[in-house]
């Protein structure tokens, strides 16, 4: 399968600490991949470093052939950072509109986002007096306009209803039957079964990199959030035995 | 840098000062009562003939000061929000070119400087009688540009808060001195020499100036155009310093 996005020896230090120890990664394109983790394992900065706005120490990232970051990516990647990033003091509309003028497009893109993200009923609202979730939908929305080759999302999910989890997972898979390449991450392991791809992410280190099914194999259970359980103790005990073995 | 965006940019920021009718009620409203109050506290001033009124010297220069200190406010705390909501970063994810996005607010609050500066030359001239030699357009255009220099000031300063709190404390660093040494208080002529040096080197000593000329001449004067010209030169540079606070990577 081609490669969209190819993460090689990443290393990344924030303030004092390192936060990412040397992750290696492949995404494949056209496909819905999972990054999952508890939250302080680094979900969010190894998304910025593939967006290209995290400065890394070492190691490089290659979005679609290019240098994370660079210019000529800026038109076909998509990022949803965690926290909505949308003007308060706009109406959803307006503000998918100002996003989808950003990349050349009308009224009628951003309109379709708008009611893409389940918000057509609150397209004329003040982003500042939505609910936490319509704000972050309203957030996906002015991601989703331009129609990227590549989607960065950021916890897309969190807070949201199960009807519209499940409307938004749909969606996801959808675009990237159509060719996008998605990056989702979370931290309810429930989504996990949903993505083509799973990367497991822990302190900064990734510790499983398979698809659902390999992981449900490799750990002997059905269950994903169980099988995640005995990947992360198995990973503890070698790293135990190899600390009383020095 | 592109026409497109640096348009929807510029109609994005005056559509966020449309919805807050609150705000843009305070930029037209809070110049006319200081021009009020101006205008009685001198109103038993009576100077000789041949020398202007306190009126028509201080209300003058007035009319430069509101929107410089006002677009300064306003700009360092919209451009900090851009900042903390996260707004900024991923604008600079996008197509978006960081010239764009500065010169599309100081497009925007240029334009609105443009209104408050109008309504209040309106009040000053057809209210309280303000006599100046020169044109009243002049002193409007010195006023907007005056305007932009305090957006451009503000856009540069507002990288150097993390808070609302710190933002609005680079009013009394940035905005005072400026006033204070001007020669609206003191004729920058009987200042002591070091306070002229300082005076020297702040740009808003050369709108005064200009404000001055066209108060004082029929035509404008060289020494008006010099003076206009430097501030714009002020405004580039802060522009330029500006940008290179837009980071598009971090820590």
């Amino acid at each position: 399968m081609e490669t969209a996005i190819e993460v090689r020896d990443l290393v990344v230090v924030r303030g004092k600490r390192e936060v990412l120890h040397g992750i290696s990664a492949l995404i494949p394109r056209g496909s819905v991949t999972g990054l999952l983790g508890p939250s302080g394992s680094g979900k969010t900065t190894l998304m910025r470093a593939i967006v290209g706005v995290q400065i890394v120490k070492s190691g490089t990232v290659t979005v679609l052939g290019d240098p994370a970051g660079t210019a000529r990516l800026r038109r076909r990647v998509g990022y949803l950072t965690q926290a909505p990033s949308v003007y308060a003091d706009l109406t959803v509309r307006e503000n998918a509109r100002y996003f989808a003028s950003l990349y050349g497009l009308g009224a009628v893109e951003a309109d379709r986002a708008v009611v893409d993200v389940g918000l057509g009923d609150a397209a004329r609202q003040l982003v500042g007096t939505l609910s936490e979730g319509q704000r972050s939908r309203a957030s996906l929305a002015c991601a989703l306009v331009s129609n990227p080759d590549v989607l960065i999302l950021d916890e897309p999910t969190v807070g949201q209803d199960p009807v519209l989890r499940d409307e938004l997972w749909a969606r996801f898979n959808a675009l990237a039957a159509q060719g996008s390449t998605l990056l989702v991450s979370s931290h309810v392991m429930d989504e996990a079964g949903r993505c083509g791809q799973l990367l497991l992410i822990r302190e900064g280190r990734l510790i499983a990199e398979d698809t659902p099914d390999g992981i449900r194999a490799a750990a002997g259970v059905q269950d994903l959030d169980e099988a995640f359980l005995r990947l992360i103790r198995a990973q503890d005990r070698t790293a135990t035995t190899a600390d009383g073995g020095r | 840098m592109s026409p497109r965006i640096l348009l929807s940019t510029t109609g994005r920021i005056v559509h966020q000062l449309r919805h807050d009718r609150r705000t843009l009620a305070l930029m037209l409203a809070v110049p006319v009562l200081l021009l009020t109050v101006l205008y009685f506290m001198f109103q038993g001033d009576t100077p000789p003939p041949g020398i202007p009124s306190t009126f028509d010297r201080i209300g003058l220069i007035m009319l430069g000061i509101f929107p410089f200190v006002i677009m300064f406010l306003i700009t360092s705390i919209a451009m900090l929000r851009e900042r903390t909501t996260g707004t900024l970063e991923r604008l600079l994810t996008t197509p978006l070119g960081k010239l764009d996005l500065l010169f599309g607010y100081g497009i925007a609050f240029g334009l609105m400087a443009a209104i408050q500066a109008a309504v209040a030359a309106a009040a000053a001239y057809w209210l309280f009688d303000l006599t100046t030699a020169g044109s009243t357009g002049l002193v409007i255009m010195i006023a907007i540009a005056n305007a932009v220099l305090g957006v451009a000031l503000g856009l540069f300063c507002s990288a150097f808060a993390r808070t609302e709190f710190q933002a609005v404390q680079f009013m009394p660093v940035v905005v005072f001195p400026q006033i204070l040494l001007c020669g609206l208080f003191v004729a920058r002529d009987a200042m002591a020499g070091w306070l002229q040096a300082i005076s020297d080197v702040l740009p808003m000593t050369y709108a005064v100036e200009a404000l001055q000329e066209v108060g004082a001449h029929r035509d404008p004067t060289g020494a008006m155009w010099r003076d206009v010209a430097v501030v714009a030169g002020c405004v580039l540079v802060a522009l330029v310093l500006a940008a290179a606070t837009l980071r598009r990577r971090s820590g």
